[in-house]
């Protein structure tokens, strides 16, 4: 054989085998997670310290979400069109220390839920009797979400809830009942909103609130001009819901700031999360937009400032879904993770791990995409994801739902929605040129993701395994101790589905501690404070939200998982008014009630 | 397009030597840069430079060891660039495969010493056949502006004219629309979804330098239409079966069938000769 034929021989067999690398790579992915899903119940719990069981019904909540019935003229794609608003925010409206739930619900004249915590293990509705259950009345537009926030320093937490709709604020009474507000505060007729944050963006102790417009507000999506509502572009799109950010102004009244302010776009925007991202003392703003990229809005306490280019984080175009914080490497610093879709053989976006990049900071901040590197990256049509230590081992973990359109299980809508996606403006944002869906699913009956962090830069998905096991169509998380145990629960709210609560039974060597801040000079729910716990050589940061993920909110208190035999030493509160507290050596397990040193 | 079509000519006006194979690479650049300057497509400017240095590193290796010469690299660039353009993954593995696989497949899939496969189509689609959890193809739009639409096809109708190419595309383009208004008639869908595809940036690549590409197509003028007719044909048909990747799959198919059959009637027709004498 002359040397150009073995060559030759030889060139054909490394073809060969090159071509099977997708084969084998795909089968060893396979494996790992046989592997990692292949215990269940007690030997969950041994191997990864937690275990989820659902609990819904046993507790009392027997919640089912009801989609929108829109224009008839979107009836041909209607169910991606009113594929929203199923959402679950958590409240102690009450102050009696226990977690409440409240529940959106979406269909014309259906009741939204106040879950009352019974401190049982059951829960009682109680919406309809303090007069915040029949907010869906015909002609006023569908709950998407609610957030919670003392916006007038009572000491009670109030409801803003957001609507494709008219927007409603909610005065809580005492915990006895609700007052509806909204003219009083001045907020608009109708915005078709699918996000809202609070936050007290001046620091002058009054929560202000961000509203985050989806389609744009002068579309009644039951009375249709026309049908060019659609997104003008599935990646670039610019003609969705214009954002406001209200200030407070202390009398019940806001005023609407945001063109001022420097928050002038109309993206389409599904998640938003605050955070001081900086460490200036001001809370950053980060946007997740459907059909484009993410925004990053630099607060400098009076203005903000546009920096997602500058950063990395407002580049390559997705279709942002969720935004939540974690401290992800116990680094003290905060990352950031947007879900986006993916879908095999069609669209693989991935979802993002913004992290920060070493040696950046302050301004120059710049984020990379950990996401691949850290395997939190394929979820599904992801939705809502919140970073948590679900197994009190002391690093954060992430649970993440997944799943659009789930209908008939064996006809598949993606080519259709494929072909018009990648179609020029004038064709993809008329809802007239869509293909039917004709009972078709679309990314449906997907499975959930829950992500274990080894605390080494890798995490691993264990849902099945510790019994997330449902394949509802996914969409707000909430991470709450419902039952004052030292553990995060996981409430999910599913679209034209019921609410899931699964309680998380945690291995008890593992430790705890939590902190329950309020505010005094800074506002009262102590939004955007933040406790950076130091144990073992080791730290986290955690801040209070005022609204976190794809529609949902948080439990207020702030719980660090510990791991084994832990020694604290110390826990550093920044307060938003910017004081700094310390509290020396805290105790493990223990729930710590901290108000603001006037 | 491709690089070998024409010959090297020269500008007399400013007595430099322009050679006409770096129009293709030089337009196909074009097309990248207003593509991510613009919009942003790329999935990152470190995987498109991985597929377009994979490319050229495995044809100066191969081109080495089985012609024992440097090549002209502006063909590898251009597979190196399809793939880092039309190739879209989270992942940096697939674009260094894909192109490897390109440029590797012009060596061992030939048949009386022509390779049969579109090089950048055959990695591509290998890639989205056998890794679909982990890649997918461009599918996104130009964004909401139409006026780099219309200047790229503007622009690349008139240097495939020059290339002697433009019946191919035109053929194809005419085909899609025509199948396009069939589709609509056959599914009920509106026609407006069905021509969508054609307004994005993969089409424009797709059109402009697969389907022409002189190393695989038939060489008779009136074949090359019908084959790629015959493309477009089979794009319909994939499409009516939901085929996401239809008009990469159809290519992939009828492509080296036509290439195939063009080798086995010259064969045929070589050996009547040597006969006949």
């Amino acid at each position: 054989m002359t040397g150009r034929k073995l060559a030759r021989v030889l060139l054909v067999i490394v073809f060969i085998c090159l071509i099977a690398v997708p084969l084998v790579m795909k089968r060893l992915a396979v494996r790992r997670a046989q592997v990692n899903n292949s215990v269940t119940g007690t030997r969950a719990l041994s191997r990864y310290g937690f275990q989820l069981q659902e609990v819904s019904k046993s507790s009392g909540v027997n919640f089912k979400h009801e989609a929108p019935t829109l224009d008839h003229q979107l009836d041909h794609i209607m169910p991606q069109v009113a594929s929203m608003g199923a959402a679950v925010s958590v409240v102690d409206f009450n102050r009696d220390g226990w977690s409440d739930l409240y529940v959106t619900n979406s269909g014309e004249g259906s009741k939204n839920s106040l879950f009352k915590n019974n401190h049982d293990g059951s829960f009682t509705d109680v919406a309809a009797n303090l007069g915040i259950a029949d907010v869906n009345e015909s002609g006023t537009g569908v709950s998407m979400g609610s957030v919670w926030g003392d916006y007038d320093n009572d000491g009670y937490e109030d409801l803003f809830l957001y609507k494709w709709g008219r927007p409603e604020l909610f005065h809580n009474d005492a915990g006895q009942k609700f007052t509806r507000v909204s003219e009083k505060a001045g907020l608009p007729a109708w915005v078709n909103a699918n996000t809202a944050v609070w936050f007290d963006y001046d620091r002058d102790g009054r929560l202000d609130l961000f509203l985050g417009g989806y389609y744009a507000e002068d579309v009644d999506l039951w009375h249709l001009k026309n049908t060019k509502m659609m997104p003008e572009s599935f990646e670039y799109a610019k003609n969705g819901g214009r954002k406001y950010l209200f200030r407070n102004l202390g009398d019940g009244a806001f005023e609407e700031i945001s063109q001022q302010a420097g928050i002038d776009t109309r993206r389409w925007a599904l998640a938003a999360i605050v955070a001081d991202l900086r460490g200036t003392g001001n809370q950053d703003l980060f946007i997740a937009n459907d059909y484009g990229i993410s925004e990053l809005y630099f607060n400098d306490g009076k203005q903000f400032r546009e920096a997602g280019k500058d950063t990395g984080v407002g580049f390559s175009p997705k279709s942002g879904m969720n935004a939540s914080v974690g401290d992800v490497l116990n680094q003290g610093r905060y990352s950031i993770y947007v879900s986006n879709i993916s879908e095999e053989g069609v669209l693989i976006q991935g979802n993002n791990l913004w992290m920060p990049q070493e040696g950046t900071g302050g301004d120059a901040i710049k984020y990379e995409n950990l996401a691949r590197a850290m395997d939190v990256e394929i979820g599904g049509w992801s939705f809502g994801a919140q970073f948590g230590d679900l197994n009190n081992d002391g690093t954060l973990d992430l649970y993440l739902v997944n799943g659009y359109v789930s209908a008939d299980r064996n006809l598949n809508y993606w080519y259709d929605f494929s072909k018009i996606a990648g179609g020029n403006s004038t064709i993809i944002s008329d809802a007239a040129h869509w293909p039917a869906m004709d009972g078709r699913s679309l990314s449906g009956y997907q499975q959930k993701k829950v992500w274990l962090n080894d605390g080494a830069g890798k995490f691993v998905d264990v849902a099945q395994a510790v019994g997330a096991s449902d394949v509802f169509d996914g969409r707000a998380v909430a991470l709450v101790d419902l039952w004052n145990r030292g553990v995060v629960d996981v409430v999910v709210a599913n679209q034209r589905g019921p609410l899931l609560i699964y309680k998380n039974n945690v291995a008890p060597e593992n430790k705890w501690v939590d902190f329950e801040l309020e505010g005094a000079t800074s506002n009262r729910s102590a939004i955007g404070a933040e406790v950076k716990l130091f144990w073992d050589g080791r730290q986290q940061v955690q801040h209070v939200s005022g609204g976190s993920g794809f529609c949902s909110q948080n439990q207020r208190r702030l719980h660090f998982g510990l791991g084994k035999n832990p020694q604290i030493d110390r826990a550093e509160i920044r307060w938003p008014s910017g004081k700094i507290e310390r509290i020396d050596k805290p105790t493990v397990g223990q729930v710590y009630r901290i108000k603001e040193s006037v | 397009m491709s690089d070998s079509a024409i010959k090297p000519v020269t500008a007399p006006a400013f007595g430099l030597r322009f050679d006409n194979r770096y129009i293709a690479p030089l337009f196909i650049t074009f097309i990248l840069l207003v593509g991510h300057l613009f919009y942003g497509i790329l999935e990152s400017y470190e995987r498109t430079a991985l597929a377009i240095a994979a490319a050229i590193v495995t044809e100066l290796v191969l081109g080495r060891i089985f012609y024992s010469k440097w090549l002209n690299l502006s063909s590898a660039y251009i597979s190196g660039i399809s793939v880092g353009i039309l190739l879209r993954s989270p992942a940096f593995w697939p674009f260094a495969l894909a192109s490897v696989l390109s440029i590797m497949s012009k060596y061992v899939l030939r048949v009386k010493g022509r390779h049969l496969w579109n090089p950048s189509n055959f990695g591509i689609c290998v890639l989205l056949f056998l890794a679909p959890e982990t890649v997918a193809s461009l599918s996104v739009q130009w964004g909401n502006f139409k006026w780099p639409l219309i200047v790229i096809w503007v622009l690349g109708s008139i240097i495939i004219y020059r290339a002697k190419r433009f019946h191919i595309s035109a053929t194809y383009v005419a085909s899609f629309f025509l199948f396009a208004f069939l589709r609509s008639w056959i599914t009920g869908d509106p026609v407006q979804a069905e021509i969508a595809p054609i307004t994005g940036p993969m089409y424009q690549l797709f059109v402009f330098f697969m389907i022409t590409d002189p190393k695989t197509t038939v060489k008779s003028r009136k074949w090359q239409c019908i084959v790629v007719f015959f493309v477009a044909f089979a794009e319909m048909l994939l499409r009516l079966n939901q085929v996401v990747h239809a008009p990469l799959y159809a290519l992939f198919l009828v492509g080296p069938t036509a290439m195939l059959i063009e080798i086995f009637l010259e064969s045929r027709k070589t050996l009547r000769s040597v006969e006949a004498t």
